[in-house]
């Protein structure tokens, strides 16, 4: 069912935005530093990355766990529910939202995760192996399963609605905006939704490295280049961003400003890659299913926001998916996060976030290092500079690690 | 009228806009059935073997062998006799998949086998998979950690020695991708990963794809594979596991007044949800519908209960007014019933607040006392189990359930199965984070019940 058969006062509105970015941490200072070009890509700093074969990464830098999370809470969460407890708790000041004043039965919060709390993972399985398992400590099992965010979110603010956790790479951002919506068409009256992850820990590091999709140069500005024919990979990065979503009546009733609307969505999956034959992906039926859902044409759409692996055959397949939709050169087509790198769950929410900020201020950030597109990935990329111009319709594009695809269009509210 | 959703995509589009454009019912009237089931529990592979287990009363909670566990505080649970190049995997799949993701494509291949679906039935981009799971991969990172960190003596940990599949134990998704590739799905795949209520919220999850539309069919169900050091010790760290270890028999005993924790188990099972009329009209086998389904969170705490269950009994009712349900109507209810004091008397108190008097005089009963709680997985499991209920008219016990509490004061079935007609089936999950789960099945028929997103 589309939104606009359910009228304007039942569309699911954004109405905040809280970001932990490695350029950027609160939606201000990570929104003006995407506007300049100003990337968070730099060497790792987290612990001693010398004999690794990766490097680089976006980290958050300007964060720090202990002022940002009350100790009480910090101890007992690993880095990555940090950051989100921390976007959770700006995206629901920038929203006006008082939980208390709210039916509580009514709030509920969904959240995305790649990967759970890698770091405090690793800490606490060192104590077993090294020391032995009496050393292991009270919040192991309450830190490193994936759904501690979502968790420890619904016990602070006292939301005692329908909660979840969805596990989709990094899609997953987009797949709980989804799930947020289809909460709102039942009982929930706000969801807290997004996602973050945090795995630079050497572990962390180490696993992701595994799939030979990591990027091994040392230059941060030459590290991650999606859709350049001198692309090698992505760089990994921590954060995300958490969002407030509301029905429009509720939101207009309090004189909330909205962002924008959740106008349209469509998850596909990608069949079984086959040796020796040419690789099959879904992620064109995704886009058309956003669209067709919101009642959208390609010619309508302002903005890409693409999902830029950064490994030249997948960024030649997401190339033709979005060319097949809109024409060859036929839509601007943004990578912001050659400024974060690939933040995995956290990576689609903050994207979806910068869509809205995109809609917000009518311009488009930019994808910055890359020179020029490769030949054969026939876009129109917003390079080095922000480009300005009306934007009321932007599409969201993340594919999870394994075969995941989402689309999700969001609109001027 | 009911919108069959089985035809390719590109002829359904412009059908389904102009239905859901004129009637809002469209989704509502969308009915949804299970139609395959397969299981991989402690006590024997595949359904047959576990409703065997479960109606007879006998537990498979034993020492572990899985690890050497000398120096835990529990050293007892549910191991699934499990050989996987026996269940049909094969070597490339063994390598590639940690246990969890075997499980679930054992399982998976079960379900899609009894089901009958076929790509006639339901192509590949409207077939979808829901899978729920706590810790996904934990057993291959536990493993791969120990060679990368040379027995635990390495923070920072060598990454020569990382092998392929490592990423994908990482990330739990990679078991939803595993049984997604088994099925045949192009449609929406999703990982549900919300602790212990996982197993319910993913078929839950898929329940609501099948009812809005978004999906034809879906594969849903969730698998665990937990029994592992790390785990283990989390648990332990807690004391919230059962030391039994001279009794592992007997250990995992719901409901009773000398329950100490809950046995930790493994496993997996998966569903065939299918849209009502499209089953029937391919003449599938229904084992029941999906008739309602809703979540609450205590925002409590990430591990305690209060003794009122509060949120929980919210879940119950709020499930009961989709399916359109009285309490007089439910003839069993399968509880979360982990083998903790505090989760006794925490659901006991929300079946009581929540059905009323009818609470003292529905069974009540605990699959855990046999197999264990397999974390995420046990969701899913107990579903099985109460499709079989009503298939087969049977309340399974709960086993070991010897000296009655004077807390717990319900009918809880214990160590003998019943006979008796069962066609309403209520169950149950709770799990860290805060999470409560209710969903209800009933046996198929004609009418106009079904559920309803909407009240």
């Amino acid at each position: 069912m589309t939104e606009r058969t359910r009228g304007r006062s039942h569309r699911p509105v954004v109405t905040g935005i809280g970001v932990a970015a490695p350029n950027g941490l609160g939606t201000q200072s990570y929104w003006s530093a995407t506007l300049d070009g100003k990337s968070g890509l730099g060497r790792i700093t987290r612990f001693d990355s010398e004999r690794y074969p990766v490097r680089v990464a976006g980290e958050v830098s300007e964060f720090d766990d202990t002022e940002h999370v009350p100790s009480r809470l910090a101890v007992q969460t690993d880095h990555w529910s940090h950051l989100g407890l921390t976007a959770a708790d700006m995206a629901l000041r920038d929203a006006g939202i008082d939980a208390g004043d709210l039916p509580e039965y009514e709030m509920a919060v969904v959240t995305a995760s790649s990967s759970g709390g890698t770091e405090f993972g690793q800490r606490e399985i060192e104590k077993l192996w090294s020391q032995g398992p009496e050393y292991v400590g009270v919040y192991q099992s309450i830190a490193w399963f994936y759904a501690a965010t979502t968790g420890q979110i619904s016990i602070r603010y006292g939301m005692r609605g329908p909660c979840g956790v969805l596990c989709t790479e990094q899609a997953g951002g987009l797949d709980v905006a989804a799930q947020a919506r289809r909460l709102l068409r039942q009982e929930a009256t706000l969801v807290v939704t997004g996602g973050t992850d945090a795995s630079l820990c050497p572990y962390g590091l180490v696993a992701q490295i595994s799939t030979g999709m990591l990027s091994p140069r040392d230059d941060p500005e030459r590290a991650y280049l999606p859709f350049d024919a001198d692309a090698c990979g992505y760089v990994p990065g921590e954060g995300g961003a958490m969002l407030v979503v509301e029905n429009e009546a509720t939101a207009r009733a309090r004189d909330a400003r909205p962002y924008g609307v959740i106008a349209g969505y469509g998850a596909t999956f990608d069949p079984r890659p086959v040796p020796g034959e040419e690789p099959r992906y879904n992620l064109h039926r995704a886009i058309t299913l956003a669209l067709e859902e919101a009642e959208v044409t390609p010619d309508q759409v302002d903005v890409v926001f693409a999902d830029a692996l950064g490994v030249p055959e997948r960024d030649l397949a997401e190339a033709q998916a979005i060319s097949a939709v809109f024409g060859p050169h036929g839509v601007p087509v943004t990578a912001p996060k050659t400024m974060t790198g690939r933040l995995y769950a956290g990576g689609s929410a903050l994207d979806m976030a910068t869509a809205l900020l995109a809609i917000r201020d009518g311009v488009i950030p930019p994808t910055v290092g890359v020179r020029a597109a490769a030949p054969a990935c026939e876009l129109d990329l917003v390079r080095s500079a922000a480009r300005d111009g009306p934007v009321r319709k932007a599409l969201v594009l993340a594919r999870g690690h394994g075969g995941f695809n989402a689309a999700l269009l969001v609109t001027a509210p | 009228m009911n919108v069959v959703d089985t035809r390719p995509t590109t002829r359904r589009r412009t059908r389904r806009r102009a239905a859901a454009g004129g009637s809002p019912r469209t989704r509502d009237d969308r009915r949804v059935v299970i139609t395959g089931i397969g299981v991989a529990a402690p006590g024997g592979m595949g359904v047959k073997a576990f409703w065997d287990l479960i109606t007879a009363g006998r537990t498979a909670t034993r020492a572990i062998t899985l690890f050497d566990a000398t120096g835990f505080r529990s050293r007892i649970a549910a191991e699934c006799d499990f050989d996987p190049g026996a269940h049909g995997l094969s070597p490339q799949e063994i390598r590639r998949m940690d246990r969890a993701a075997q499980l679930g494509v054992v399982a998976t291949r079960e379900a899609i086998a009894d089901s009958g679906l076929t790509t006639a039935d339901v192509p590949p981009e409207r077939l979808g998979v829901t899978i729920g799971s706590a810790v996904g991969c934990t057993m291959g990172l536990e493993e791969e950690y120990l060679v990368l960190s040379d027995g635990g003596r390495k923070w920072l940990v060598d990454p020569a020695y990382g092998v392929p599949q490592l990423y994908g134990y990482m990330v739990p998704s990679t078991i939803a991708t595993e049984i997604a590739w088994a099925g045949g799905a192009e449609g929406p795949v999703a990982l549900i990963s919300t602790g212990c209520t996982a197993g319910l919220d993913s078929v839950g999850y898929g329940y609501q794809l099948v009812k809005e539309g978004t999906a034809g069919a879906v594969v849903a169900g969730a698998t665990d594979a937990p029994i592992s050091p790390i785990t283990v010790a989390c648990f332990d760290a807690i004391k919230a596991t059962s030391p039994s270890n001279d009794a592992p028999e007997h250990a995992s005993r719901p409901f009773d007044l000398n329950r100490n924790g809950f046995v930790l188990g493994e496993g997996s099972a998966i569903l065939v949800l299918e849209e009502r009329n499209a089953a029937l009209r391919r003449g599938a086998q229904v084992y029941a519908e999906i008739v309602g389904f809703a979540s609450r969170s205590n925002a409590y705490h990430m591990t305690g209960l209060k003794p009122d269950g509060r949120e929980m009994a919210e879940a119950i009712r709020a499930a009961m007014r989709q399916a359109r349900l009285r309490p007089e109507d439910v003839d069993y209810i399968n509880a979360h019933g982990s083998g903790t004091r505090q989760n006794d008397r925490h659901e006991t108190a929300a079946f009581k607040s929540a059905l009323g008097e009818r609470a003292y005089r529905v069974p009540v009963s605990s699959i855990k006392s046999m197999i264990g709680h397999s974390l995420g997985a046990i969701g899913s499991i107990e579903v099985a189990a109460c499709a079989l209920a009503i298939r087969n008219n049977v309340v399974p016990p709960t086993a070991n359930l010897h000296t009655a509490d004077p807390e717990c004061d319900l009918d809880y079935v214990p160590l003998t199965a019943r006979e008796q007609p069962v066609d309403v089936v209520l169950s149950v999950g709770s799990g860290f984070g805060g999470f409560q789960t209710a969903m209800l099945l009933a046996r198929e028929r004609d009418g106009t019940r079904g559920g309803d997103d909407h009240d």
